[in-house]
């Protein structure tokens, strides 16, 4: 019954998936979002696991790093939705298409 | 022992919750189980002895980048359902095809590299020196890490002018 | 097994249970006070001097109807209540009331940053009652309350950076030591610090003059118009054990914990007769009642104001009092 690296990995690849299909099959802009924040934390589980069975603190540091990016990714991907819902009232990835041809 | 059973237990949450998050149809229960999953990893941070981070982990997404998502679904205000409009060009199912295939890579990349190390020793070993990482992480930060970290606040900086400007009314 | 387990549950159900207690006394407490100044008399009917009222009320709310809005999201709207008092009471496993093991059930070293990161949770069950209500006026009222506590974390958590630099720890009971180390509590080494946690705590527990999410003349009541009953009670239980966890990690923060005045002043000996756990309750209920006395005497803030004294005052002021605490950490 010994948990190792590996098992931690598969939970990270599970949960990236979870994320990816999430992104992919969704059409409410917020939820893609916040599969896109599951997927990120599923990179961060990997990070800490390995940064624990390595015996080194890089991987953590690097977590830090990659919460600091989610913050900024959301509170900008937030304020672009909010910017495009008063222009056309939808969060609905398939309405917005005024940049494509 | 116990570490098993907290892993198990904690990764079935975890993937049950990310599951609810994808699949909920209603956007603030989706937003109530992704707290409920950034609480669950966090306790797996405690786990892997990674106290700091999980604080952070709390304290961010938890307790800031979340709250920031109820309040976008409250403001968003929508008078049609949310995925209402289907886009015919739409390849719903060629996306869950794709999705499938990143857990098969995945899959594959895992079994194939942990097949052929020889069984990990390292676990056999927990890191019980480190009581308290907070400090060690903090020192890593300010001298190896120092550039990365002021380009980080940098982008923070950014992102909330950015932000700011997206979000305010023009008068 | 004893040890790691039947311990620490022991400490945990007396600690939840006493402040449970302290909480529906503190109820009376505050009616006492704002009675006192407002020169009436308060509750006086249920025993000697009204002290029965404390225990009469939480059977009233028990025993009250419970009702749920027909259009109500039933989930959230149960769950939005039990999410708000909830961190509230995780919060007080890390408050030590005292310096020996038998008075805080754990001392992790993270634990100013657990205190924050715990309380921020608090802000869903505001919001998710608001929500789930599926009324205007909760709605509106829990934007509002979510804002000011958003706002306001950030400028407390800002201050809180600068006593950390100060004791060098993030650990609640090193920070006690910290200051028995250095002589002096830390209310007199940071004193704009106490300023800010003080005023940023009065607002994050919503509490007059910054009770705007529970304006009645505004808002009909607040976040929490639609509930009644229990689930009404638990938001106030919520409120007022977030009060005393505000008041405690002032103590501990500024005030010196379970310490004596002057920890080092060897004259001041005799002052050790008294427990440690006394001075602290003695210090927290300076607070509690700092508290009540401010909501009988301010007038409450208007909304605009609240957020500017929030972002304009309070954050510049803490980030001045980092920059400032840094400069003395580096020269001394």
């Amino acid at each position: 019954m010994e948990i190792t690296s590996a098992h931690y990995t598969v939970l990270s690849a599970a949960l990236f998936s979870i994320g990816v299909i999430g992104v992919l099959v969704r059409r409410n802009v917020i939820i893609i979002f916040m599969a896109i924040e599951l997927m990120l934390n599923a990179v961060n589980i990997n990070l800490v696991a390995h940064a624990r069975y390595l015996e080194n603190l890089i991987g953590q540091v690097f977590v830090v790093f990659v919460i600091a990016v989610a913050a900024a990714e959301a509170a900008v991907g937030l304020g672009i939705l909010l910017a495009f819902f008063r222009n056309k009232e939808t969060v609905n990835i398939d309405e917005m298409n005024i940049m494509r041809w | 022992m116990a570490e098993a059973i907290a892993f198990y237990t904690l990764a079935v949450l975890i993937l049950g919750l990310g599951v609810a998050v994808v699949t909920t149809p209603k956007t603030v229960h989706s937003v109530l189980f992704l707290v409920l999953n950034f609480l669950c990893v966090a306790i797996l941070y405690v786990v892997l002895r990674a106290e700091f981070l999980a604080v952070i982990q709390v304290l961010v997404y938890a307790g800031g980048i979340v709250v920031l998502y109820l309040f976008v679904v409250m403001l968003v205000n929508l008078k049609r359902a949310p995925e209402a409009h289907e886009d015919p060009r739409r390849l719903a199912r060629l996306g869950l095809g794709l999705s499938g295939a990143v857990l098969l890579e995945l899959a594959g990349i895992v079994v194939y590299s942990y097949g052929r190390a020889a069984p990990s020793s390292a676990p056999a070993a927990p890191v019980e020196g480190i009581v308290g990482n907070t400090e060690e992480l903090g020192w890593l930060l300010y001298t190896d890490y120092l550039i990365p970290f002021e380009v980080a606040s940098v982008l923070l900086l950014v992102a909330m002018v950015g932000a700011i400007v997206l979000a305010r009314r023009e008068s | 097994m004893l040890d790691t387990i039947v311990i620490p549950l022991l400490k945990i159900l007396v600690l939840l249970n006493a402040v449970l207690v302290a909480v529906t006394f503190m109820t009376l407490l505050e009616r006492k006070v704002i009675a006192w100044a407002q020169s009436r008399l308060g509750p006086m009917r249920v025993g000697p001097y009204g002290v029965l009222q404390a225990i009469a009320d939480p059977i009233k709310l028990i025993l009250k109807e419970d009702i749920t809005p027909a259009r109500a999201d039933r989930m959230l709207f149960t769950l939005a209540p039990i999410l708000s008092l909830v961190p509230a009471l995780v919060v007080f496993s890390v408050v030590p009331f005292g310096g020996d093991e038998l008075f805080y059930v754990t001392d992790i070293n993270v634990g100013l940053l657990f205190i924050i990161s715990v309380t921020s949770i608090g802000v869903y069950g505001i919001i998710l009652a608001g929500w789930a209500s599926n009324s205007k006026y909760p709605l509106l009222a829990s934007l509002r309350a979510s804002a000011q506590l958003i706002s306001y974390e950030i400028a407390v958590t800002m201050t809180l950076v600068s006593v950390i630099l100060t004791a060098g720890t993030l650990s609640m009971v090193g920070i006690v030591e910290a200051q028995q180390e250095s002589g002096l509590w830390f209310g007199f080494v940071q004193p704009v610090a106490f300023v800010l946690v003080l005023i940023g705590g009065l607002a994050e527990t919503n509490r007059a003059p910054f009770d705007l999410p529970e304006a009645e003349q505004e808002l009909t009541g607040g976040f929490h118009t639609e509930y009644s009953g229990m689930r009404f009670a638990l938001f106030f239980l919520a409120e007022y054990a977030n009060m005393i966890v505000i008041t405690a990690v002032v103590t501990i923060l500024f005030w010196g914990g379970w310490l004596r005045p002057f920890p080092n002043v060897e004259a001041l000996a005799f002052l050790d007769l008294v427990p440690g756990w006394i001075w602290f309750f003695g210090k927290m209920f300076v607070f509690l009642y700092l508290f009540i006395w401010i909501r009988a005497t301010l007038p409450r803030y208007r909304y605009d104001q609240l957020m500017r004294l929030g972002w304009k005052v309070l954050i510049p002021i803490a980030i001045a009092n980092i920059v400032v605490t840094g400069v003395f950490k580096v020269l001394l």
